[in-house]
């Protein structure tokens, strides 16, 4: 039999972003919050020993173990879903800070047409994509997200400048951006060169590793960025990169109002007469079961684990792409990336940098071209950065270069330092076909099934990867004292051995009707007054950005949404 | 080497804002804030971190040894320097085999196992060491059947068709795929090249000498904006024991 534990008035399941947030706000608004995390502890402390590509970058010391929970993964309804045995196209997070601890820090607001997509290019071009494309609007704007985004940028003290093309996309922003643009390189400067002339409008990617020394309006304090290229996969050891255990969760804990039970893996949320009445998790140390009882359960299980967790209780209705009824598991989407390598003769100190480094446009992303004439909606940004090579992950060899021998080793060794790569990072649509849902057959160390992926890249994917792969091409020719380029394959399957992105969205989607998603606009699920989901879950689509400023935006609404019930005690809208 | 020896301690009081770094304790209950200080000391770069060397999983030498040629094939040594064998790479790879690594620890591991398309990665109950093992067996075997020798002493040329037959899935295993063993060779012996000396290979950090790779370096904020490149003598996570 389960242990019954004291009641709290709020559980958060994880301690991420999204927990961080939501445990600082209701803490000292006066709540009582507690975290389960599966994971354990960790603070900077935890990072001096972290130069260390093998066990962190390429064995993935920081994230989760796949020995005990995974996802299962197919193409479409008639495969068989087979186990992501071990980590691959995304990396999952672990223990307290979540993959905020080792994200890079690239830190992007959605576009207002993001948020309005469906109405926006229903407008623009008619239902061009045709009904297996299931575009909807988010239920809110640009405008009221942008409270949410300005207090999210100012915890992490960001750095940036404006963005050339904000005022034609409608990108206002109340404030400037707290910190200036981190250093800019060598590097950078040859990327914005070359798309100045092809009349592109290059712009400082906003950061989220601090240039200078920064105090947040929590008073929490960010060190400033060494460059030390160890950052993306790994722990800051100088507190510099904003991570949920340098910001959110110390603010919450010097409240006196928050605890975080680590080695907590939360299996089951527990209902009664239509109301969330707590979480059951097992101790991961000694395999015993506890029922933690609750007033609000908050679900800030990244992305995967929040609609598993739906599934498992059986909360909402699961999507079925047969009868696309259903919302639970349905708009799942990730992201395509594409690029041109540029190598050179002269030197560049490719291995210094930092997660968030470099310069990008945004003159193919969004709405921002005509797409009349184009097979697709939507775009990327095109940029170059400087994040810091490791040598293992990275290893840049020009076009028909032998995998491994001698001349492998001369053309690792010569063009290591020789190379600079311009990327598109691009839009995801939501497809009818592609879902989530769970595992009729694998389990995870607790007995609950695995969640399953079914999917693959659209034809939408495929024509906008290719367009875009082609811009970066030109960009990169364009630079200058090129010797060579090497422009990346266009789309094929997707398939999870190579890393691509972890940014994984939707499953628990918001909107402003019940019929089209999961939670409403505060991130409240529909049918459970005092159950909140957050993450990019949320999310309808995936925009050409990466997804945790609205993550974090998305997670201060909540946070405000969850203050607005335990006030009133109903649906809140 | 000595340009590059910060002391820890003195590097946050000059970069640092008052107050220092804030971290968060072990919480089991309430909240305990603490001010950490990180107090490792870069000591001079070692010599060569490894010589003492042993082998962990390996049981016959003749496996050993052909792993070695066929790492040396993959990273050979040139006029620019040490090839894997030099650089320690198999040692590099059985000390792998032999931990988390080899044991494929924190992979999902449970059943059924059963194959899937190339896009779903590797479905098989076989460890990594057990594969390698195989992998490295066979190539005895094929190296006898074809020229009646032990693979470690055939010419280049000769071990390179084998290898090459491996990665084109030319050889059949039971259990897995003759291309998958090769990548997990090849990438092990890249592994071991450019990963810190810590794990045996990269000996005396010259694996990444070659690519003028620093290694774990603190700190390129004094450098980032110049448009000199730098070489940088390596250093290692050994260099801040002590
Ligand atoms: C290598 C990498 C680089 C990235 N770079 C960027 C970037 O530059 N910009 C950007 O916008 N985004 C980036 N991201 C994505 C970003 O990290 C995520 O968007 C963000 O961390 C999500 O926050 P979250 O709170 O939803 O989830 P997480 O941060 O994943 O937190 C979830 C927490 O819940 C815990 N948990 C999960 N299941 C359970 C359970 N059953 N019981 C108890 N606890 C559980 C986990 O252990 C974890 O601590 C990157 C991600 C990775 C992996
Ligand atoms: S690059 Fe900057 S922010 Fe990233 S880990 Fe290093 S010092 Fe921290």
């Amino acid at each position: 039999m389960a242990e019954v534990l004291k009641k709290v008035d709020v559980v958060t399941v994880g301690a991420g972003w999204t927990g961080g947030i939501v445990a600082a706000e209701l803490t000292k608004a006066g709540l009582n919050v507690l975290s389960l995390e599966r994971g354990m502890m960790q603070t900077t402390e935890n990072f001096a020993m972290i130069h260390d590509e093998w066990r962190y970058g390429i064995n993935y010391g920081l994230m989760q173990d796949c020995s005990k929970d995974t996802v299962t993964f197919r193409h479409n309804v008639n495969g068989l879903a087979l186990p992501y045995r071990k980590m691959g196209s995304f990396l999952l997070g672990s223990n307290v800070g979540g993959a905020g601890v080792h994200w890079n820090g690239w830190t992007f607001r959605f576009l207002p047409y993001d948020f309005e997509i469906k109405t926006k290019s229903f407008e623009r071009y008619g239902n061009k994509l045709g009904n297996d494309y299931t575009l909807q609007d988010w239920g809110l704007t640009y405008k009221d997200m942008e409270s949410y985004y300005d207090k999210f940028e100012k915890t992490c003290g960001i750095c940036g400048e404006e963005n050339p093309l904000a005022e034609k996309m409608g990108l206002f922003r109340s404030s400037p951006y707290p910190q200036e643009p981190l250093e800019n390189t060598k590097m950078l400067k040859r990327f914005e060169k070359a798309a100045k002339e092809m009349k592109l409008h290059p712009f400082r990617l906003p950061a989220a590793n601090s240039k200078g020394g920064y105090t947040n309006p929590d008073g929490q304090d960010l060190a400033p960025c060494q460059y030390c290229a160890y950052c993306e996969r790994f722990g800051c050891e100088y507190g510099a990169k904003a991570s949920p255990i340098n910001t959110v969760i110390p603010k919450a804990m010097s409240t006196g109002k928050y605890t975080i039970r680590t080695h907590s893996n939360v299996i089951e949320i527990l209902k009664k007469d239509g109301k969330a009445t707590g979480v059951r998790f097992v101790d991961t140390r000694t395999m015993k079961e506890y029922i933690q009882p609750a007033d609000i359960v908050v679900l800030t299980s990244y992305m995967f684990n929040n609609a598993k967790l739906l599934m498992v209780s059986d909360i909402g209705e699961q999507y079925d792409p047969n009868t696309g009824k259903g919302t639970l598991g349905k708009n799942y989407c990730y992201q395509i990336n594409m690029g041109t390598t540029a190598f050179f003769d002269e030197q560049f100190n490719t291995y210094m940098g930092s997660g968030a480094l470099g310069t990008t446009c945004d003159d193919y992303n969004g709405d921002n071209f005509d797409h009349s004439k184009e097979k697709f909606l939507h775009g990327a940004m095109i940029y170059s950065v400087q994040l810091g090579n490791r040598p293992i992950q990275s290893a840049p060899v020009p076009k028909g270069t032998p995998n491994w021998g001698a001349k492998f080793k001369k053309a690792l060794n010569y063009n290591f330092t020789r190379a600079i790569t311009v990327g598109g990072q691009g839009a995801s649509l939501p497809h009818k076909s592609n879902y989530l849902s769970l595992d009729p057959t694998y389990k995870d160390a607790f007995g609950m099934p695995l969640i399953r992926l079914t999917y693959n890249f659209t034809e939408q994917d495929r024509a906008l990867h290719k367009f875009i792969t082609d811009k970066t091409a030109e960009v990169a020719k364009k630079m200058q004292g090129v010797r060579s380029i090497k422009k990346g394959a266009y789309l094929k399957d997707y398939s999870v051995v190579p890393y691509q992105s972890t940014h994984n969205t939707g499953g628990t989607t918001m909107g402003a009707d019940p019929q089209t998603s999961v939670v409403n606009t505060y991130l409240q699920h529909w049918d459970m007054d005092n159950l909140f989901v957050v993450g990019a879950g949320n999310f309808q689509h995936n925009s050409g950005y990466n997804p945790t400023d609205t993550v974090g935006a998305l997670a201060y609404r909540c946070a405000e949404g969850i203050l607005k019930y335990h006030k009133n005690d109903r649906q809140l809208v | 080497m000595q340009d590059n020896v910060i002391d820890r301690r003195n590097f946050f009081k000059l970069s640092l804002l008052s107050g220092g770094v804030v971290a968060v304790s072990t919480i089991s209950g309430g909240a305990i804030l603490h001010a950490t200080e990180l107090t490792h000391v870069h000591k001079k770069t070692q010599e060569s971190s490894n010589k003492i060397r042993g082998k962990m999983f390996f049981q016959v030498q003749t496996d050993f040894d052909n792993l070695s040629a066929a790492c040396e094939r993959i990273y050979p040594k040139d006029e620019q320097g040490e090839g894997a064998i030099g650089l320690g790479v198999p040692y590099f790879i059985d000390n792998q085999l032999a931990s988390a690594y080899g044991y494929n620890d924190r992979e999902y591991l449970q059943g059924p196992f059963i194959e899937g398309i190339a896009e779903q990665g590797y479905q098989t109950p076989m460890r990594r060491n057990e594969i390698f093992l195989e992998g490295v067996k066979a190539l005895e075997a094929i190296s006898q059947k074809r020229y009646k020798k032990t693979f470690s002493s055939l010419k280049g040329v000769e071990q390179d068709k084998i290898l090459v037959d491996l990665e084109k899935n030319k050889i059949d295993f039971i259990g897995f795929k003759s291309s998958e063993f090769f990548t997990f060779l090849r990438d092990m012996t890249i592994a071991g090249v450019l990963s810190d000396p810590i794990y045996g290979g990269n000996d005396n950090k010259n694996g990444w000498r070659m690519m003028q790779y620093p290694g774990a370096q603190m700190s390129y904020i004094d450098k980032i904006t110049s448009d000199e490149f730098f070489d940088i003598e390596p250093m290692s996570l050994a260099d801040m024991e002590g």
